[in-house]
Parts: structure tokens; sequence; C-alpha cells
């Protein structure tokens, strides 16, 4: 379990971190999702023993990471951003390196960095000096490196950056594969990847936790949830009559529409599902339904709704 | 253990990150040509026809002075320009065993391109009969000076990640620790200086202790003036990396 409690970092004047408290368990794969320097890396790193909190506490499975960073490192894989690696050695050296500082030698540390080729698909390129390695390939000699001691806890700092959709998929795949066992604190700010293998998300804007829930709790509070676009065989004037008679109906917009056939849609009063009652509607006054599509709400503008700061919106107005 | 085989895994690491580059090879060939141009032309060694290697020695604290920290500024400065201590200090690997790794290979090098100058004693022994005993006591100092310049380099390399700037930082301070107790500069000093204050700032340098085992005089003074120099700027390094990773 990773638990943090009132974390704060100041560099200078600037709090980049302000008091964030979370805990998170086993099993879970958290995406830590922010606008850039909103404080994700500054977080990851005090929670990975790396920088110290100005005050507040981190444990690891149980070890204060302030008190005894080499015991709480020893439970973590960490990937710091943009993938630092020692670029003059050869994948297979660096991995042995990393098993070695790790804790493990001879035989036993060949054979984590050879199960570490494998598991990460860099067996092609085992003898290439790190620097010659597109970026999928070095992103993947990173994870490899975080994975080596098979630690519980794994915190990724953007792993899918500047990747292109089919290596951004693979990370992803081995992501969701490692997931039951571990936990896993990824940051990024590629929303579809949060919807695709978080099972949880925290937005942190301004140094501060705006929101932390399910990503598909967090849609719905999208302005546009549930809205119901509906096509229906009827007149335009009954249809927008009769449809704005369903109590949970704010508004009908007429978006489109010829004089037999409207294009409707509906905002519900407070995001309500509104799919059934429209079908009962139509279907009392023998309307025929052509098509019908519900809003599934949209994590980037909730996204853009909790994290727009005000100089932003200076700035666009 | 643990403490002695991560310092291993990242001595061998740096080790081999040396011979990687042609900088390895480069400064080895400068450090030679340089020792041996000293030795030979300026010092004169055939002529002097003398079987020692004073004019061999005398020339080692001002090569060091430019050459060891060449060597030194990268130790650090390159982890921060890389980003790669950042994965070092988040493997549990402490800055105290990085540093020792990091001071070992370092120094091995440095003793390797030392020992390559073995060409010098031979001629000496062809020339007549040297004393054994005070070439030895002379390649020991030179081993340790080379020691106490590196670890002023690698705490140099601690503090910036220019390595520029670390590299003349290290070698102002270098130049302190020489000049400090070099004749010419304490025989000006004393003309305006009181002798105790001449001798006090003369014990922190380098040079007498470097001319004592020159003579082939092993005094346990001076082991430990070079562990204490030495120890005091690798402990001054831990204090640095300590702070910007907050241990
Ligand atoms: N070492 C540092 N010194 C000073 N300011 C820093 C340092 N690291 C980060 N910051 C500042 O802290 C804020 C948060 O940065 P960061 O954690 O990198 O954000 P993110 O990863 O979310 O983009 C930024 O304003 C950044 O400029
Ligand atoms: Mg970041």
């Amino acid at each position: 379990m990773i638990k943090v409690e009132h974390l704060v970092k100041k560099f200078g004047l600037r709090t980049a971190v302000d008091d964030i408290s979370f805990t998170v368990e086993k099993g879970t794969v958290l995406g830590f999702l922010g606008p850039n320097g909103a404080g994700k890396t500054t977080t990851i790193r005090m929670i990975a023993g790396y920088l110290p909190p100005t005050s507040g506490a981190v444990t690891v499975n149980g070890i204060d990471v302030g008190a005894d960073p080499v015991g709480a490192q020893k439970q973590i894989g960490y990937m710091p951003e943009n993938t630092p690696l020692y670029d003059e050695m050869t994948v297979q050296a660096f991995l042995r390196f990393m098993a070695e500082i790790r804790g493990f030698s001879g035989k036993e540390r060949d054979r984590r960095a050879a199960a570490m080729l494998d598991v990460c698909m860099l067996g092609s390129v085992r003898h290439q000096p790190i620097e010659t390695l597109s970026k999928g390939y070095r992103r993947r000699t990173c994870l490899a490196q975080t994975l080596i001691h098979d630690p519980p806890v794994l915190l990724l700092d953007e792993p899918t950056e500047g990747l292109d959709p089919n290596q951004k998929q693979v990370v992803r795949d081995m992501i969701v594969r490692m997931a039951p066992e571990k936990i896993i604190m990824m940051s990024t700010h590629v929303l579809e990847e949060v919807e695709a293998i978080c099972s949880r998300v925290m937005i942190i804007s301004e140094g501060r936790l705006k929101a932390d829930s399910h990503p598909a709790e967090l849609k719905k509070r999208s302005d546009g949830f549930n809205t119901l676009t509906i096509e229906v065989l009827a007149p335009a004037e009954p249809a927008v009559a009769a449809f704005g008679r369903i109590p949970d109906v704010a508004q009908v917009v007429r978006v489109a529409g010829t004089a037999e056939k409207q294009v409707l849609r509906l905002v519900p009063r407070d995001k309500q599902s509104l799919a059934v009652r429209a079908i009962e509607t139509a279907a009392e006054n023998r309307w025929l339904v052509t098509e019908l599509r519900s809003e599934p709400g949209r994590l980037d503008d909730v996204f853009r709704q909790i994290t727009t700061t005000a100089d932003v919106v200076k700035k666009s107005a | 253990m643990d403490m002695i085989s991560r310092s291993w895994a990242i001595a061998k690491r740096e080790w081999s990150s040396y011979f990687n580059s042609p900088v390895a090879y480069i400064f080895i060939i400068i450090f030679l040509a340089l020792a041996g141009f000293f030795t030979f032309s300026v010092s004169g060694f055939y002529e002097a026809g003398q079987a020692d290697l004073r004019g061999f020695f005398f020339w080692h604290p001002w090569l060091y002075l430019i050459l060891v920290p060449a060597v030194a500024m990268r130790l650090w400065s390159e982890e921060r320009r890389q980003g790669t201590i950042e994965l070092l200090f988040t493997t549990s690997v402490t800055p105290a065993q990085a540093i020792v790794g990091k001071m070992v290979a370092a120094w091995a090098f440095l003793g390797l391109a030392l020992l390559l100058t073995f060409p010098v004693p031979l001629t000496a022994a062809w020339l007549g009969q040297p004393d054994w005993g005070v070439i030895v006591s002379g390649y020991l100092a030179s081993l340790l000076l080379a020691g106490a310049y590196l670890a002023v380099g690698m705490f140099t390399s601690a503090l910036t990640r220019n390595q520029v700037i670390s590299f003349a930082l290290a070698v102002v301070l270098g130049l302190f620790l020489i000049l400090a107790g070099f004749q010419p500069v304490t025989e000006l000093l004393s003309q305006w200086a009181p002798g105790w204050l001449v001798d006090g700032v003369a014990a922190f340098s380098f040079m007498p202790h470097y001319e004592a085992m020159q003579r082939g005089v092993l005094d346990a003074r001076d082991f430990i003036y070079f562990a204490s120099v030495t120890g005091f700027m690798l402990f001054l390094t831990q204090l640095v990396l300590d702070n910007r990773t907050g241990r």
C-alpha cells in the first residue's frame, strides 16, 4: 500500500505540491493526471525517495520513505520522466548493472537481466548501445529496469510519452498484465490511456488534488453527460412538445429535421439517463425511433473543467 | 557486504565507461606524453645522468592539476546531465556507496596511467643504480596525490552540472593546495607574513607531504594527511549529494 499524508513540496517560494493525501491498494492502476507543471513528477519523486518533502509523509508497504529510503526503494520500481539511461552501455550490460545495484550478483543477476530482455521484448537489441535505440525500445529498456527486482510497487512517470500508437499499446498491455499483483501509479496526460487501463484516476492541478475517482465515475461529471440525441419519424412541433413533457428533461433542442423526421437533443435535468422514457414517449405517439445515442461523457471535458486555471482563462478570453 | 557489492558494481560500470569512449585513451596518451616531455626535455633526465626520478616526480603535482580535474569533472555532472542520478538514487544505492564506487574506478584509472610510466624507472635503472625504495615511495606519493586531487574534483563535480565550472573550481582549489606549500610561494609570503601563519597555511598543502615522500621518507603523518584530505573532500561530496537528494 502507498500512503501519502499531507505531502507538501516547496521550491523556494513556489509550492509545487500542496497538501496532497491519498492511499493506493494492491491491484490498483492509478492514473495520475494533470496539466504540465501540476506537480505530478514532484509527487512521484517524493514517493520514490528521490526528493525530500517539505512536510508530510509517505509510507510504502508500511516503510517510511523519509526514515528508511533504502528499505522503501526495495519495494519500488521507478521509471523517471524522460527515461534517463546510461546511453553508452548496451541494453544487456545496463540491465545487468541495474540488477547488480539492486543487490543481485552472478548467475542470479544474469538470469534476471535475461528474463527482462524477454519480458520487455528487447532480445533483438540486447547488444546495442542504448543511445542507438528508438524511443519505443528506450522506453521498454527503462521499464525493464523498473521490473528487475520484481517490486510490488511501480511508479511510472509518463511511460508512454512520445511513443507511436503501436508502441503505446505494447507498454499498456504490459501494464495491464502486471496489474493484479501490483500497485501501479502512472502519470500521463493521455486521457484515453486512463480510460483504457486505469482503475482509478486522480487529477491534480497547481499542486492540489482536484479529483479522485473511477474513470467511469469521473466521466459523469462532464457537462453533456447523458444528453440524448434521438432521431424519430415525427412532425416537428408535437415531437418537441411530447419529449419536453418528460419530467427529467430540462430542454429539447431541434438539431435538424424535415417535415416527417426530427433530430432532437434532450438535455437531462440532473444527468439522468433518458433513453427509456424517450422510447416510451415515442411508442405512445406511435413514432418510429431510427436512432438513439446517449452521450457517454468525456474525460477530457472533465479534465479541462477541473484543471483550467485562472491564467489559461485569461489567455483564451 | 551489500554496501561493497553495490559500490563494486558502480566501480565496474564507471571503469568500462572510460574505455567505451576514446577519452580514456586520449587522457593516457596526453599524460604519458607530458610526463615524458617534462622529464626528458625540461628536467634533462639524460643530461643530469643521475639514476633517480626526482626530475620525473617533480612535475606530477602540476600535471595532475590539469589532468585530474579533467577526469573528475564528469563524475557527477554527467549523471546529472543524463538524468541517471535519479535512477541511481532510487535503487537503494546510497550516496556513500556511489561515491566509493566512482572513487575506486577513477583512482584505479589514474593508477593505470601512472603504471604506464614504467619505462622511466627502467631508463633510470639503465643509467645507473637507482634506489628502488625511493622510487616505490615516489610512486606511492604520486598515487596518494592523485587520489587527493581526485576527491577535490569529485566534490566540485557534485556541485554543478556544468563540467567547465566543475573543472575550473577543481583547478583553483588544487592550485591553492599546491601553492600554499610551494617553496617559492612560502618564501615570498614569509617576507611579510608571520612565520607561524605561513607554516599554518603550508600545513594544508600537498607539497611538504609529497616532497617528503619523494625523498623516500615514509612517515605516518604524510599518509594521514593524504587520507584526511581525500576523506574530507569525499565527505563534502556526500553532504552535497545528500542535500540534492534529500537524505
Ligand atoms: N527542482 C526544481 N526546482 C524548482 N522548481 C521545480 C523543480 N522541479 C519542479 N519544479 C516546479 O514545480 C512545479 C511542478 O513540476 P512537476 O512536478 O515537474 O510537474 P508535472 O510533472 O506535473 O509537469 C513546476 O512549476 C516546476 O517548475
Ligand atoms: Mg512531469
